[in-house]
């Protein structure tokens, strides 16, 4: 796991490349390294004050309205308009319910865990307002069930904050009541789909819904349920203390605002920068992440998550700004979750998709088809290949095959047979190394034993 | 001026969407689902998981589409239809992907079919044939297990075939509300399983194997016995309960292999319990007696059929003369068909002129009220504007009936109220639970609930009546009927629980009625001019023939498919009835305690052996099916009762069975215009009387006999009877009754129900139902359901059992103005404090020795050991 503490404690300049962090959802757990998670920490440090200002002014349309301007949009991956995904709640329709998707279980994304074991109070803050502005008065939080620490400090967090008033009945006086139930999960990787969450949460078998209908509409216990991310809620106090054009004046086109990224593998400096969307990948991971181990070369990085298509270390490629339209339509890649992997010239690409695709298979819910069946049959393909008993057909089959997942195995947005988005990106990888390295990986196949060898 | 639109000719409001499939257009109804929709006009789009009868999951992935303006490819199985939806199923887009999935459910299912039983109507062989890829590129090794494995002593599972489609697990969660079995591990390991030490124990398990789309679940009584195509099928009504489910009977050699749910829609929704579907081998017990036998002097020896027959004959003939007609009694006849029944009437009421006949043994309800109360179809609990439960567990009694209860409840969201005496499965759902001490009568408070939970709801109050509680009398359950009915509008739902009982009481096989719901008073001289005579007075009914019997009052006593040793609630009277009797003739497959001592024994056939029609609890007429000739010579009911008239001097000149249904149709004003030829082609059958239903009447267009040659896999989906309203309504003139025939009895609403006795607190009043899995014939002939047989226990509110001073399974001896017994006890919160619970057997350790007919109610001292 990398390391978690938070880079260049100073200012967010690194190594002296000029590039720099723009801190606002990580600015106080850079800033109070000893207590950003507690209450005395979050308070001393403009904790619950928007929360205040935002009760106080007591307009539920303006949140709402504040969070549309800013261009916010869902930090979990898909990277939907998070004030279109309120605006989809039915009118009148209570009770309804808001849901925090804190079963970050993406491989190599590691920032909402950092966010809820190091500043749980701006996340708790950041329910509170949405909550009132969605007009629901009870919120879960479903938890990753690895998250030992998180899961302490939230749960500790939620109930200093009801201590101070900032949960529970009437709170700070405005007659808003609002209740969080925090939910432990047991280690599913598919959990973090937001059906399949809703379905774990009500005590049945984490398994993805069928949509329509959606959450919107019939989420959680057939009731109206928002779901957002953790990083996404722990942004809305800052859009509501700078004004939702202020906040979308950061950022590229409808990329608005800082993500935090996620950056692991083969970089000198592995870690959570939150960075201002628009910047290249050549500064984020050169200019914040220290460049590549001993100086070698990129081959290849996955920009957005286990999930997402791979890039390469071409000008190209790290030269793109971070902004998720452009590299969806231009490279087919997505932002995801914001996690970036980097792999030197060193790494065998086969290796590095049998092990996506062994995950893959791995969590698979195994409720329809062309995923359950599917991602085995991959994962046992690329093992045979990353083992040298490849076939010279092994990579079409590959191809084919995640093309009966995936139809025509396109770009982001995923097209897909099976009911969530995990079976397309069990076949991201299939899709990358067929398309950057398939005369490598076919003059290896040539070369190798074959399948009864 | 401009007209306004209120004075332009109103357009006829659609109702319906118009929806293109491949090309093909048709309306649909708003909300349809397209996979329904689509095939119900022409294209059947492939699908593993979907099942109509049950929520759509999109799971298998087998039927998506391509939609005209949609993105990606949705399931046509959780896709509803929409105005102008352009729909395609077989483009190469969606070619492709139904190649995919097939290839993706191939790859890790083993090609064992040769020893598969599924091979040959198996789903996945025959959508491969048609939508699948040739060949596998899938060149890794295959997931293994160990097969297969059992869910319970019915079901085995064969994980590697499974294609985990939870057509089983929603099955058992969602129609019978049993979760035995779930998912348990994900991806490609993912595997259907029983939870640890809790076997699939559902009542309804065997459905799971009829709608399994491979040979994954399979059945232990049917594994490796037949293939599928050397299978011929009788369509039929299963007769093991009076829900007389339709189904699809097959053999193979002359054996009975095989009972398939058939979808009727008012009837069974093609479901059928374990007992009906795994119980059809009883009548290849090697216990059967296929041969007449007499006694001659103290032993029994095989005889010929005439000498049987003259033997027993003689015996009539003898009493009658000695001793007047009203010395013959006749027990039983619900286990026959309707033909049988009332053949059986003719030469009781109308040959040897006694009216001393019952078809019930004493564990049902007055015919009076059965067969004249005010009737509810099953699909009348669908729009009911509530269910009231005037019994104890349908679950155990009418299987089906309680699926169609549970789907009434909780998916059409019609309120239940409850008045069983103790809890059941379905108690948890119920808007009102109100338990009576047995004995008692409702009070003002449940009749203002009932009035509660129906406000603003249309539709009946549908009364389920049964017989919950053997060891009380049904004057108690027809005062509580009575009560229900002077306050509420109510129909009654009776769920007495024999094959054919109803059949058997509508042809007069009960005493004061002759065939037809008509009284003897009634119909004296219709039936006299047709039959050449009836009984002069209303006879006995079981009990009474029982204590005629033990008083020497009987001479000679024809048990007609009966054992009222082991069928009689109060064993005591049955024995020494039975001890008394001259002359017993036994007309019977098989030997029990009561046909041991009978002087002349004939053997009948059995379901499966004849043809005929059987009327279900909705007194719906429908056909049984011949699949099997008889082994030995075996006999059908009605030419024994036919054979014994032309010895006693009559010829009845019935010389088949389609002759016998004409004649009731002509004769039993209830029955009139059901002819074999309306029975024959009436898709649902006939629900008497004809002429009030006569313009229900669907008429079939594709008979269900063809079955295997119509293509394999046919019995996954629901199995249905094609049919169509006649192009000519059928005229009710023509099938009503002729004007001067006798009218139908109407039940006056009258009730003696005694004022029930005072219970002392220390005694605990006996509440005996019936369990599913009994020690009666059919279960006890069939090894497989044997093995279901639970233990006799009394179970007792934990209350008393403090009081009592005994834990949950220990013994306790229980003791009853009939005597006593030592039995297990199991605290049951379920069971109200004061009362105690048991199932009915004939056991050694049964009820049956504590239940004391002459008491209104049974108490019980209930002494610890200790």
């Amino acid at each position: 796991m990398p390391d978690l503490t938070p880079n260049g404690a100073t200012g967010g300049t690194s190594g002296g490349t000029g590039v720099e962090e723009t801190r606002i959802v990580t600015r106080r757990l850079h800033d109070r390294v000893d207590d950003s998670w507690t209450l005395d920490g979050s308070l001393a440090s403009g904790g619950y004050e928007v929360l205040r200002a935002v009760l106080a002014k007591g307009d539920a349309a303006d949140v709402q309205e504040q969070v549309k301007l800013s261009g916010l949009r869902g930090r979990g991956g898909a990277g939907f308009p998070t004030a279109q995904k309120w605006s989809f709640l039915p009118p009148n329709s209570f009770p309804r319910y808001l849901v925090v998707n804190a079963d970050e279980g993406e491989p190599s994304t590691f920032k909402d865990r950092m966010l809820l074991e190091l500043d749980p109070h701006q996340l708790i803050e950041g329910i509170t307002i949405a909550s009132y502005a969605v007009q629901c008065n009870l919120a879960f939080v479903y938890v990753r069930g690895e998250f030992a620490l998180g899961h302490e400090r939230l749960t500790r967090a939620i109930d200093d904050a009801r201590g101070k008033g900032f949960l529970g009945k009437n709170i700070l006086g405005s007659g808003f009541d609002c209740e969080i139930v925090v939910h432990r999960g047991a280690g599913a990787y598919i959990c973090g789909e937001e059906t399949a969450l809703l379905e774990s949460l009500e005590g049945e078998r984490g398994m993805p819904r069928i949509r329509p209908p959606f959450p919107a509409i019939e989420g959680l216990y057939a009731k109206p349920t928002v779901v957002n991310n953790v990083e996404t809620l722990s942004t809305v106090p800052h859009i509501m203390q700078m004004g939702g054009e202020e906040y979308a004046k950061l950022g590229v086109n409808r990329s608005t605002g800082t993500r935090i990224f996620s950056v692991s593998g083969h970089v000198n400096k592995p870690g959570n920068y939150e960075v201002e969307l628009g910047m290249s990948f050549r500064d984020l991971l050169y200019g914040l992440a220290g460049g590549i181990r001993e100086d070698r070369k990129i081959k290849f990085f996955i920009p957005g998550g286990a999930s997402s298509q791979w890039l390469t270390g071409s000008d190209e490629h790290l030269d793109a700004p971070l902004d998720m339209d452009f590299v969806q339509q231009t490279f087919g890649v997505m932002l995801g979750s914001g996690a970036v992997m980097v792999f030197d010239e060193t790494v065998d690409p086969v290796l590095v998709a049998w092990r996506l695709a062994k995950f893959f298979a791995h969590e698979s819910c195994g409720k329809c088809t062309p995923c359950r069946e599917g991602t085995g049959w991959v994962e046992k393909v690329l093992y045979r290949m990353s083992q040298g008993l490849g076939r010279p057909q092994d990579l079409d089959l590959l191809v084919s095959v995640g093309s009966n997942i995936s139809p025509g195995l396109v770009n982001a947005p995923f097209v897909q047979t099976t009911i969530c988005p995990l079976g397309p990106s069990a076949v991201s990888c299939v899709a990358s190394i067929d398309k950057f390295f398939r005369d490598e990986v076919l003059t290896r196949l040539s070369n190798d034993a074959g399948v009864h060898a | 001026m401009t007209t306004t639109e209120s004075d332009a000719p109103e357009a006829p409001k659609k109702t319906t969407v118009t929806v293109t499939v491949d090309g093909i257009t048709f309306e649909a109804q708003p909300g349809e689902l397209l996979i329904k929709a689509a095939q119900e006009n022409g294209v059947y789009i492939p699908r593993f998981c979907w099942h109509e009868r049950m929520k759509p999951v999109g799971m298998c992935r087998m039927c998506l589409v391509e939609i005209e303006g949609g993105r990606g490819y949705p399931p046509a199985c959780t896709t509803p239809v929409a105005d102008g939806m352009v729909v395609h199923s077989q483009n190469d887009t969606v070619k492709q992907i139904q190649d995919g999935v097939l290839e993706f459910l191939l790859i890790n299912h083993p090609l064992d079919c040769p020893v598969c039983d599924r091979g040959g109507e198996c789903p996945l062989q025959d959508q491969t044939l048609a939508f699948g890829p040739g060949e596998s590129r899938f060149v890794e090794e295959k997931r293994h297990f160990p097969k297969p494995i059992p869910l319970s002593e019915l079901i085995l599972l064969d994980r590697e075939r499974c294609i985990q489609c939870a057509r089983c697990i929603r099955f058992a969660d969602e129609i019978a509300g049993d979760v035995l079995i779930d998912f348990i591990d994900r991806g490609d390991r993912m595997q259907v399983l029983n939870f640890e030490e809790q076997p699939f124990d559902s009542y309804f398990s065997g459905n799971t194997v009829q709608i399994c789309p491979v040979g994954a679940l399979t059945a232990t009584q049917y594994r490796f016995r037949a293939r599928p195509w050397d299978l011929s099928t009788a369509e039929t009504s299963c007769t093991t309960c009076s829900v007389q489910c339709r189904g699809a009977v097959q053999s193979s050699s002359n054996r009975l292999v095989r009972l398939l749910a058939v979808d009727s829609e008012p009837v069974n929704h093609g479901w059928l319990c374990d007992k009906g579907r795994y119980g059809l081998e009883w009548i290849h017990s090697d216990n059967r007696l296929l041969e007449p036998q007499v006694r001659d002097g103290g032993t029994r020896r095989e005889v010929s059929w005439p000498d049987a027959l003259d033997r027993a004959a003689d015996a009539i003939e003898t009493a009658k003369e000695l001793h007047g007609a009203d010395s013959i009694a006749v027990l039983g006849g619900a286990r026959g068909t309707n033909e049988d029944a009332y053949v059986w009437s003719v030469l009781a009421k109308g040959v040897i002129g006694t009216d001393n006949v019952d078809a019930q043994l004493g564990d049902g309800l007055p015919a009076e009220f059965v067969l004249g109360m005010e009737r509810a179809e099953i699909a009348d609990l669908d729009g009911a504007s509530a269910i009231v439960l005037l019994d104890h567990d349908v679950r155990d009694e009418v299987p089906v009936l309680f699926l169609r209860l549970r789907r009434a409840m909780l998916e059409l969201g019609v309120p239940l109220v409850d008045l069983a005496p103790v809890a059941h499965g379905l108690s948890a759902h119920a808007a009102v639970v109100s338990r009576r001490v047995p004995g008692e009568r409702i009070t003002a408070a449940v009749h203002d609930e009932i009035t509660r939970v129906t406000e603003g709801r249309d539709g009946p109050v549908v009364v389920v009546v049964g017989r919950g509680n053997l060891a009380a009398g049904a004057d108690s359950v027809v005062g509580v009927a009575a009560d229900l009915a002077r306050v509420h509008d109510v129909r009654f739902l009776s769920t007495l629980r024999r094959g054919n009982v109803h059949g058997a009481l509508d042809a007069g096989l009960t005493p004061g009625f002759l065939p037809g719901r008509t009284t003897l008073d009634a119909g004296r001289d219709w039936f006299a001019e047709r039959w050449g005579g009836v009984p002069a007075e209303r006879g006995l009914d079981a009990e009474g023939i029982l204590r005629a019997a033990g008083d020497g009052k009987i001479r000679v006593l024809v048990l007609l498919g009966s054992d009222p040793i082991s069928d009689f609630p109060d064993a005591t009277l049955a024995r020494r009835a039975i001890d008394a009797v001259d002359t017993i003739i036994a007309v019977d497959a098989f030997e029990s305690e009561s046909t041991e001592r009978a002087d002349v024994f004939l053997p009948c056939t059995l379901w499966g052996e004849k043809a005929g029609t059987v009327s279900n609890l909705e007194g719906r007429v429908q056909r049984v099916g011949r699949k099997v000739a008889p082994e030995g010579t075996a006999m059908d009911d009605w030419r024994i009762a036919g054979e014994l008239a032309l010895r006693l001097g009559r010829d009845l000149d019935l010389a088949t069975v389609d002759e016998v249904t004409d004649e009731i149709a002509r004769v039993a004003p209830a029955f009139a215009g059901v002819t074999s030829d309306i029975v024959e082609s009436a898709r649902d059958g006939v629900v008497l009387p004809f002429s009030a239903h006569a313009a229900e009447i669907v008429l079939r267009t594709r008979d269900l006999t063809l079955m295997a040659d119509d293509g394999a896999g046919v019995s996954w989906d629901p199995i249905k009877v094609e049919g169509e309203t006649p192009a000519e309504p059928v005229d009710e003139a023509e099938v009503a009754a002729p004007a001067d025939a006798p009218p139908l009895y109407e039940w006056d609403g009258h009730a003696a129900q005694p004022d029930p006795p005072g219970r002392d607190a220390y005694a605990l009043r006996l509440v005996v139902g019936r369990a599913l899995y009994d020690d009666g014939r059919l279960v006890s002939e069939v090894p497989l359901l044997q093995r279901l047989v639970g233990e006799p226990e009394l179970r007792v509110h934990p209350s008393d059992l403090a009081r009592i001073g005994v834990d949950s399974g220990g013994q306790v001896k229980v003791t009853s103005t009939r005597g006593s017994q030592v039995v297990a006890v199991r605290s049951d919160a379920g069971v109200p404090a004061g009362i105690a619970c048991m199932d009915f057997s004939a056991d050694a350790l049964g009820a049956a020795l504590l239940i004391d007919a002459r008491q209104p109610v049974v108490d019980l001292r209930v002494e610890s050991l200790r």
